[in-house]
């Protein structure tokens, strides 16, 4: 069964090759993605069945042992992060061959979104440093693409300064890589993580703020957030709503990988719950400040990626399970919310605020689809931020962390009457004129989406379990070592 | 590791970063090409630390040179040659909208300080 790894990342691959071998015959492109995608999922889920019945799969590429060739793995977290993302990135193609039917955008789609997959897949299950980089870049080049959709003074304006930005963190990454090679003299994490324990920790430690800045970066953590807000809202609404629920989180997920298994110390590390607090609050007051959907949930995103830091930081086995739901939960959420802001978006023309109004009695389903996620973004009991809140707040106390708790219930607060500004500005009031009517399609993409968030919430307890054994899985880098190197080395 | 590299390294990066601030987007283009440079030569540098060369063969390992920065600094080039063509498309794109390669300031952000500016304004 292991040739799934390196099948979720050439399958995609090959299909993007198809899609743009097949033309303009929409319909084979159409089915070659859902194909491809569906792929991705399937072998996703498979894979997260395996690693949690303690068979994770291991891939040495071309047959060369660890450490010297490139390994594939997909261990609990790994396989976790997986099959969230496989899942929302089949829900939103739906969405998306719907809406880009409408605007005639459909044709040079494909290509580019089976491109994001096979780089999201890669960057989950590498076991590689530089492999990693690789992962990163073939998902980064395909959103350049997909951030130009429409090529306005706008889009131009917004990719630029996406590309720059994520252009310079990929220098530093080369740089991190380069130290790397050269104090330990090898790529593969499993055996960085043997080799590092030995390493000075003054240049150990230099090493980890380094590349904590550069997923920093590419994972809107604060102060290093301003590139989000400002590229996110202009491309196509799938677009986004995929760009919202993953990218972000693939940094994160790179942030805790390398933090646990490369540099992790003995206890909760202040600077990471600080960065974890300030992402909160700066993120939140953005959201508050602005007028428009999607440029609110657009610095939500970035308050968001502070409650998963927060988890981190606690470095816990409770706190990093509490982070693991929570990234859960949240790529689920935060996916449906820019769908959902995507509907208002495209059946009035604008998402700003003051222009439209009184969608509730127009379209309660649209509003219907709304509320769940709006409260479940703001931590509401019974939605799934709820739990995944809990689980932060229950386990920062427990460590005596009471600030950072208290400044995550505020921001839950302040994120509360974020969304409310929403609802009443764009449910509530005088009812504004519709120019068109959302496709079936979107529709039906976002009730799944939905159905899928109030899913994590129902299943909460298994999926704090799972959760759980991620996390410890992670808490103890001789797990990772020992899947990958082989225990008796 | 060789101390002239390294200087030239430095030296790169500076530059590189100065220009990656400016407000042409021709220089910040340039500017990204500097950096990218700068980090795959450090990258051809790290051979000489405790690795050893992934090589399989008849002579011994002292005696051959470590490929595995080599094939890394190749993967970094074609990708940031790709990004680097990507790059200047969109910045003549830019140009042709715009009639500048000035980077411009985003309306929103101009629409939200624009509120704070007017009270200021009026104040004076």
């Amino acid at each position: 069964m292991s040739w799934l790894l390196p099948a979720v990342v050439a399958g995609p691959l090959l299909a993007a090759g198809l899609t743009i071998f097949v033309g303009r015959r929409l319909w084979l492109q159409r089915g070659i993605t859902i194909v491809g995608v569906g792929f991705v999922l399937g072998a996703a889920i498979a894979l997260l069945v395996a690693a949690d019945s303690g068979s994770a799969q291991v891939t040495q590429i071309g047959g060369w042992a660890a450490p010297a060739g490139i390994t594939l793995v997909a261990d609990r977290f790994a396989a976790i992060m997986l099959t969230v993302s496989a899942s929302m990135l089949f829900l939103v193609l739906i969405y998306a061959m719907a809406q880009l039917r409408r605007d005639a955008l459909d044709w040079w789609f494909h290509s580019k979104y089976l491109i994001l997959t096979a780089g999201v897949a890669l960057s989950f299950v590498t076991g590689d440093l530089f492999n990693l980089f690789v992962g990163f870049e073939v998902m980064l080049i395909a959103s350049y693409v997909l951030l130009t959709a429409k090529t306005g003074p706008g889009e131009v304006r917004a990719t630029m300064s996406y590309v720059v930005i994520n252009l310079v963190a990929s220098a530093m990454f080369l740089v991190i890589i380069a130290f790397v090679y050269l104090t330990t003299g090898t790529m593969n994490l499993a055996d960085l993580s043997r080799v590092m324990v030995d390493i000075d920790p003054a240049i150990r430690n230099g090493l980890g703020m380094l590349t904590l800045v550069v997923f920093g970066i590419k994972a809107a953590l604060f102060p290093l957030f301003m590139w989000l807000p400002d590229s996110y809202p202009t491309a196509p609404t799938p677009v986004t709503a995929i760009f919202a629920g993953l990218l972000t989180k693939v940094g994160v997920f790179v942030i805790i990988r390398t933090q646990t298994l490369l540099f992790a110390g003995d206890e909760p590390s202040t600077l990471l719950l600080f960065v974890a607090g300030a992402t909160m609050v700066v993120g939140v007051l953005g959201a508050i400040a602005q007028n428009e959907i999607k440029r609110i949930l657009s610095f939500h995103i970035v308050s968001q990626i502070g409650y998963m830091i927060m988890g981190l930081g606690l470095l816990s086995v409770a706190g990093l399970a509490a982070s693991i739901l929570y990234i859960t939960h949240h790529i689920v959420v935060k996916t449906g919310l820019f769908l959902v802001g995507g509907l208002v978006e495209s059946e009035h023309g604008t998402g700003a605020l003051d222009r439209i109004g009184g969608v509730l009695h127009r379209r309660p389903v649209v509003a219907m689809l709304f509320l769940p996620l709006a409260l479940s973004l703001a931590g509401m009991p019974p939605f799934s931020g709820f739990v995944a809140k809990l689980a932060l707040v229950q386990e920062g106390i427990a460590l005596d962390h009471g600030l950072i708790v208290g400044v995550s219930l505020m921001v839950g607060l302040l994120t509360f009457f974020s969304m409310t500004k929403i609802w009443g500005a764009v449910f509530w009031g005088r009812e504004t004129e519709a120019t068109d009517r959302a496709a079936p399609g979107m529709l039906g993409a976002t009730v799944l989406v939905v159905a899928l968030s109030i899913a994590v919430a129902a299943f909460a307890g298994p999926l704090a379990d799972l959760a759980a054994r991620a996390a410890g899985d992670l808490i103890d880098p001789a797990v990772y070592a020992d899947l990958v190197l082989g225990a008796g080395q | 590791m060789s101390l002239v590299t390294l200087g030239v390294v430095a030296i790169l990066f500076a530059a590189g970063t100065y220009l990656i601030l400016q407000r042409m987007l021709s220089r910040v283009v340039i500017g990204l090409g500097l950096v990218s440079h700068g980090a795959n030569l450090l990258i051809m540098l790290s051979g000489t630390g405790p690795a050893q060369p992934p090589v399989v063969g008849e002579s011994p390992v002292a005696a051959v040179a470590d490929p595995l920065p080599q094939a890394m600094v190749l993967t970094a080039i074609v990708i940031s040659f790709g990004v680097t063509a990507f790059l200047l498309a969109l910045a003549l794109r830019s140009y042709l909208l715009t009639g500048s390669d000035a980077v411009e300031d985003d309306l929103e952000d101009l629409r939200i300080r624009g509120a704070d500016g007017a009270e200021k304004g009026s104040a004076t």
